[in-house]
């Protein structure tokens, strides 16, 4: 059996390296698959808690942010193509319209 | 089973590591549908057959398709590296370190690894979930048809020729 420190651990992994991603990352695009990566991490520490304490609601978070991730997938998507129709450029380094 | 969940773990984290590392987002979109599949795989081996299958058909199935279609149709090329985010490369390694450091101390000072006992097995096939979900949570789960309705038609008008 694997300890719960272990599954623990691995969402942390993966959570620093998609965190690290959205900071480092250029591309929008890419900088939105990062925010998918940390939302994983974190339905991992909550399948490995459920697993762990013998109590299934944590499953049921785990269905509602894969439910919000799917919406957050198809608005932001279109949000990145207004943004490309607008701008013609996928860097957010082009973004910086709104910067004081 | 022990020895899977770290081959997975190791999988998913070398993946996590290309979706981070690539330039090309074609090859981090890739990149991400194995960590979904590994994650998919490791939720198999801790009870949680329902959310493996919905983890295949909807992340690595739906979403990494609208993902895969839009960089398709935008033509996301290599992005061109620049140095403005200077602070984020000397300062984000580090604090990198800092925070999984901190997190691993607290996780093994709270959990230290052997002395949880793991409770039985509780099998979260469809028919438990299921229950669980219309029984205890069915408000939030109608709600989440609202937000689903709203998504898509904000996602259309959005997406419209002109804004």
């Amino acid at each position: 059996m694997v300890p719960l420190a272990h599954i623990l651990a691995l969402s942390a992994i993966l959570f620093g390296l998609g965190a690290a991603g959205f900071i480092v990352r250029r591309n929008i695009i890419t900088i939105f698959m990062c925010i998918e990566l940390m939302l994983n991490a974190v339905n991992l520490a909550f399948i490995g808690f459920s697993r762990y304490l013998g109590n299934l609601d944590g499953q049921v978070f785990v269905f509602f942010v894969i439910v919000v991730a799917a919406a957050e997938a198809a608005v932001g998507l279109a949000v990145i193509i207004a943004v490309y129709r607008n701008r013609g450029s996928l860097s957010i380094d082009d973004l910086d319209s709104m910067k004081l | 089973m022990a020895p899977l969940f770290y081959i997975l773990a190791a999988l998913a984290i070398l993946a996590a590591l290309s979706v981070v590392l690539q330039r090309t987002p074609a090859y981090s979109a890739l990149s991400l549908i194995v960590v979904l599949c590994s994650l998919a795989v490791v939720y198999l081996l801790l009870g949680a057959e329902f959310l493996a299958v919905v983890q295949v058909i909807i992340y690595a199935g739906a979403i990494m398709v609208l993902f895969v279609l839009v960089i398709m149709l935008l033509n996301a090329r290599q992005e061109t590296p620049t140095d403005r985010s200077r602070l984020a490369r000397w300062l984000g390694a580090p604090l990198l370190v800092v925070f999984l450091g901190e997190i691993f101390f607290a996780v093994w000072q709270r959990f230290p690894p052997e002395t949880i006992p793991a409770a039985p097995v509780l099998v979260g096939g469809p028919r438990a979930v299921g229950e669980l979900l219309f029984r205890n949570y069915v408000l939030p789960f109608e709600l989440t048809s609202i937000l689903i309705l709203v998504a898509v038609l904000g996602a259309v008008v959005l997406a419209k020729k002109e804004v």
